[in-house]
Parts: C-alpha cells; structure tokens; sequence
C-alpha cells in the first residue's frame, strides 16, 4: 500500500527562483494493482518516487508506504520497498552474483538465505549464463534483469518503478513489462512512472496524470475514457494537461 | 551505527577498487616504484654524471701568455686540463660549451712574478654550468698552488718561515651523530614523499566512491538500500582510508628496503665521496654517511595515520559536490599544491616546531618528522600534533556525513 498525502517539494534554482517540482499530490495505489504516473519530460514524475523511496524529503505533505511513514521511518519504508529507474545502475567491477548479493547483506539477509534467493531468481529470469561475469560487460537485457533481481533480493511489499524501459530495446523492454505484471500478480503494490501512453494503457490498474508537479486527472483507463470522451490515451494525456499549447509551454521550462 | 552494513560496504568498495586500475596503479605500484626508482635511478644517474664530469679533463682556452711560457706548458702538462687553440671568439666558445672555460693570463705574468708586481689572473666561466664551476675551481686550485709557492719562495729568499703568513689553521669537526646529520637530510625529504603519495593514494578511491558512483548511476542504487547514510560514508571512509595507508606503508616498505640495500651499495668503495655529494654537501663535510633512526619510522607512521583520515575525509567530501569523475578531479587537483606548500615549509630551514606551529595541519607533520628521524622526541609537541591533527580529522569526517545527508549534493543537476 502507498499513500501519498499533500506531498509536496521545492527546489531552488539560480535562474529562476523557487521551483515546486511536486505540488500538493495525493493518491494510493493498494496492493495487488499497478498505479501509472503518466507525465511528460520535467512534470514531477522522478521527483515524486524519489519522495515515495526517501530518497528526497518532501517540503510538505507526508507518504507512507507498507504502513511505515517515510519521514520518521526512512530505513523500515526502504526495507519494503524494490526501487528500479533507468538511474539505478549496476556496479560495473563486480559480477551479477556479487551485485545481488551485496543488497541483500546491505538487506540485512543472512548469506545463506540470500543463496537460496540468488539460485531462485536466477531461475525466474534465466540469468545463470552469466550470473559470475562482471557487470560492465552485460547488454541492456542482462543489465536490466540483474536489476530486477536486485530489487526483488529482499522481496520487498512496494514496487516502485521510474520510466524502467526509457532506451531499452523492444525485447528487453517486454521483459521489464511482463515482470511488472507478475509483480502485481504476486499481490505486490507497484507504481510506474512513463510517458509511454501505450505502455499506461496496457498496465495500469489506475493512471495519474501529471503535469507540472501537480495530478491534473486520476482514474481508471475507462473513468478516463469517460471523462475526457477520448479513446486514445494520448488524446486524454493533452486534454488532461490543457491543450497542446499548455504541454509545448512545459516542455520548453 | 551499524557495524554490520559498515564491514559490508567496506568489503565491497575494497573489491570493487582492487578491480580498478587506476586505483591500483596509485594505491600499489607508484608507491612500491617511486622510493627505489628515486634512490637508485636518479641517485645513480647523478652519482655518475657528476663523477664522470669530476674526472673529465676540463677543457679550456689560454688567452694571452705569449710572455710566460712557463705557466702555459704547466697548464698544458697538467692532467686536469686539456689546452685547445682559440678559435674565434673565447665568450662564444664558453657560451656554446665548446671550453669550459678561458684564461687570459696578462701580459708580463712571470716577469711580474719575479719582479713583484701584483697581477690579475682572469677565469672566464659560465655561471650556473656545473662543468663550467668544476673548470674554473679546478683552475683556480692550479694558480693557489702556484701563489703558495711564491709566496714559501720569496719568504725562503728572505729567510723568513712560512708560518709568519700563516700564524694558525681553522678545522672544522662534526659532532652530531650520524643519525642527525640523516635527519636534517633526509627527514625533510621522506615525510614530504610520505605525505604526497598518502594524499594521492587516497585521491582516485575517494573520486571513485563518490563522484564516479554519481556518474555511473550507483549511488542512487546504493541509496535505496535501507542503510543509514552515516554507515554507508564509514564504510566509504574505511576503504579510502585503506588505500591511503596501503600507499604510506608500501611507501615507507620500499623506502627501508632502498636504504638497507642503498646503504651499502653508497658506502662501499670509492663511491662514497660522490655519493655522500650527491646526497648533500653537509654528508662530506660530516665525514659519514648518514643514517636514520629506526624508531623515528615508527613515530612518523603513528603521525600520518590521523592525517591519513583528515585526507580521506577531506577528499571524500569535495569530491561528493562533484557530477562527474573529471569534474571531481578538477576540484581535487589543484589541492595537492595545498598539502605540498606547507610540507615544503617544513623542508626550509629556521622554521621550528613551536607552539604555534604545532598546530598547523601537515606543516606539523613535516616539522615533527625532521625530528623524530634525527632522534628527537618533543613529547608535549608531538601530543599537540597528534591531538590537534585527530581534531581536524573528526571534523572533516563529520562535514562528510553531513554532506551524504544534504539532497542537494547527492542529487545535484
């Protein structure tokens, strides 16, 4: 479960004074369902799952996730949470195995424990081939699934997930979407960050719209549908954020 | 504090950069090669020019002299010199290094010696060329010789001894001991290589560990972890601290292992003289090659471990504001003249360890090492040293976890 409650954050910036890169946004994605953040380029979308991960403090507002509240409990809402985004690399000098085991000691799992998980992850994602050889020498598709198992080391309750197939090719890109699924299938909360319309149409349980770090619409796909009388995602995407002259206007900040 | 995540990160930043080459090249080879390379390579290189230049025949141009015959055949007669003709202009020739020098003997030389009349003897040498100074003293030798034996000749003439013109000699005799002397010549010196190589080693592990991480997008990773931010800046800590004395211990290592096997090789034979000059002229003048006081090693190593953390930490901050590696580098290159100036300081003579002086970090260090090498233990100083120097330390580790916890920083685009 994640909760999010009036979060809110600011930046300064030199140039243009105080940014609020995330504005007042409330939602709850409950286990078992994936909750799409569909934004483009600049509208919050990074900085809102960073507040969610506590790896920024929100200026206001609070979130809890997996019942822990992540302003007072940063290390227990970390400990539930798996968090992957086109950011999060690997350590190129140490091989896929040293990689996973690494979080799960940082985990707190004991060795033998984290064996048997290493053996069982590397079964699901058929990593064995090259689960001794150093990272920087992995494709993307390799690369993306010692991610995933490095997420999943601790069998985390939250999944949060930031724009995980920006430059990925379309194979390894299937991979991530079918595991997202299963993660959700597992009884998993999720949330996933795009600004691939197809990508929120094929996945999402619910869909936030944001847009210059405020949530201009939430819903089911078909509540969406509905509201904006659109079919095609991308037609609500610019209805939901003012027009195309309102998005070109954002794209440029 | 969890000690538990501290070793965890620590073993795994030490095998992460046992598996970088830049970070091995500083942390393992430099300071294994430099010691022996520096006594041996350069030492024997020197040694040799120097010699080869002492014992070359100078070669030099007569001006004039037409008159004294006498002092130009002893000239060409002596071993030391090899006369060659004029050819041209005499300041071109010493210029282009053709001669090392030129002798304009005035005209009426040995009749002027005869009669009584005081002459001039003009050396036209190049300033600053070593083999130029060697020719012209080596000249200069030949006409005191020459001047000594006019004066016993006219003194004899007149029935006069020789010491009326010399009523008392002036010696000089060394007392300091042996360990002094290396002390003085060498206690500048190793701390300064000590303390260089301590900075430079902990320099790419630091980089590596913050700004690299940032650039290749594992800090982020590392960040979701459920791992306080201080455990993960310890155990950082620990591994830049790890090259840092891997460097210092390897360093002070090669350098036992240069003078244990340097000693004898400068002390045996004729060799010593040249050596000992290339050391120091203070070496000569002592008599005796010097040597270092064992314990004084052990002293100089205790002081640099909390300078060693000040480094670590220092480093580990600054480079933590960078992006990038390169940028990191950038910040943190032109850092090294910071810690030079003050151990260079510590090399010039009448600057003391004072009160005063104790407390400023690295120049201390420098300071106290002259001293612990040549035997000398100021035991209030070196407390105030190594609390002072501890002092500064905490701090910058403290600045560091302050650092780690600052958005800002971590995240900064």
């Amino acid at each position: 479960m994640i909760e999010a409650l009036h979060l809110t954050k600011t930046f300064k910036d030199k140039k243009r004074g105080l940014i609020k890169a995330v504005d007042d946004v409330s939602f709850t994605c409950h286990p078992g369902q994936i909750y799409g953040l569909l934004g483009a380029n600049g509208a919050g979308k990074t900085t809102t799952l960073r507040l969610l991960a506590t790896l920024l403090k929100p200026s206001s507002g609070s979130c809890t996730l997996a019942g822990h509240d992540a302003a007072t409990a940063g290390l227990q809402v970390r400990a539930n949470v798996g968090f992957l985004a086109a950011s999060t690399a690997l350590y190129g000098r140490l091989t896929a195995r040293e990689m996973i085991t690494y979080f799960g000691r940082l985990n707190g799992l004991a060795d033998a424990e984290i064996r048997t998980r290493v053996k069982r992850l590397a079964d699901e994602l058929d990593m064995h081939e090259f689960l001794d050889r150093r990272c920087d020498k992995f494709s993307t598709g390799m690369k993306q699934k010692t991610s995933i198992a490095r997420t999943l080391i601790h069998d985390p309750a939250v999944m949060i997930f930031d724009e995980p197939t920006l430059g990925l090719d379309v194979m390894t890109a299937r991979t991530i979407v079918k595991f997202v699924r299963e993660c959700r299938n597992r009884g998993k909360t999720v949330i996933y960050s795009t600004h691939v319309m197809s990508e929120v149409e094929k996945l999402c349980d619910t869909i936030g719209i944001i847009h210059g770090g405020r949530l201009v619409a939430e819903g089911t796909l078909a509540a969406l549908r509905t509201r904006f009388g659109e079919q095609d995602m991308e037609e609500i995407f610019v209805q939901a954020v003012g027009g195309e002259a309102a998005l070109l206007a954002a794209l440029k900040n | 504090m969890n000690w538990h995540h501290i070793v965890t990160v620590y073993l795994k930043e030490l095998r992460d950069s046992l598996r970088d080459r830049r970070t091995l090249i500083s942390m393992i080879v430099i300071p294994t090669l430099i010691m022996p390379l520096l006594m041996f390579g350069i030492g024997a290189v020197m040694t040799k020019v120097i010699k080869s230049a002492r014992e070359e025949a100078s070669r030099i141009v007569i001006l004039g002299g037409e008159d004294s015959p006498g002092i130009v055949a002893a000239l060409k007669a002596d071993q030391r010199f090899r006369v060659v003709p004029a050819a041209g202009d005499y300041k071109q020739m010493v210029s282009e290094k053709k001669v090392r020098l030129a002798v304009e003997i005035p005209a009426g030389f040995e009749a002027g010696l005869k009669a009584g009349a005081p002459t001039t003897v003009m050396l036209y040498h190049y300033e600053g060329e070593m083999k130029s100074g060697l020719g012209a003293s080596a000249v200069e030798r030949f006409f005191r010789d020459l001047r000594e034996k006019t004066i016993e000749s006219r003194l004899a003439d007149r029935g006069l001894a020789a010491e009326v013109v010399k009523p008392f000699e002036v010696k000089r005799q060394n007392v300091a001991p042996p360990e002094k002397v290396g002390g003085n010549i060498i206690g500048g010196l190793i701390p300064y290589i000590i303390i260089i190589l301590c900075f430079t080693g902990a320099m790419y592990p630091a980089i590596d560990l913050t700004a690299g991480e940032k650039e290749r997008g594992t800090m982020e990773t590392l960040l979701c972890s459920p791992v306080h931010r201080v455990n993960i800046v310890l155990g950082k800590f620990l591994m830049v601290m790890t090259a840092s004395i891997a460097t210092m211990c390897l360093t002070l290592l090669s350098t036992g292992v240069s003078l244990a096997i340097g000693g004898s090789f400068f002390t045996g034979g004729g060799r010593a003289a040249a050596a000992a000059q290339a050391v120091g002229g203070a070496a000569k003048a002592a008599g005796v090659m010097p040597s270092i006081d064992p314990v004084g090693i052990l002293g100089v190593f205790a002081l640099i471990a909390p300078v060693a953390v000040l480094f670590a930490a220092v480093l580990l901050t600054i480079s933590l504001f960078a992006k990038s590696y390169k940028e990191a580098q950038s910040y943190v290159s032109p850092l090294i003249i910071v810690v030079i100036m003050p151990a260079m300081l510590g090399m010039l003579p009448g600057i003391e360890l004072t009160a005063k002086t104790a407390l400023v970090p690295i120049l201390n260090l420098s300071l106290a090492c002259k001293e612990m090498l040549s035997g000398v233990w100021h035991w209030p100083y070196l407390a105030l040293i190594f609390g002072s120097t501890c002092a500064y330390a905490a701090a910058a580790l403290a600045l560091c976890v302050k650092m780690f916890d600052r958005e800002e920083v971590m995240f900064r685009e």
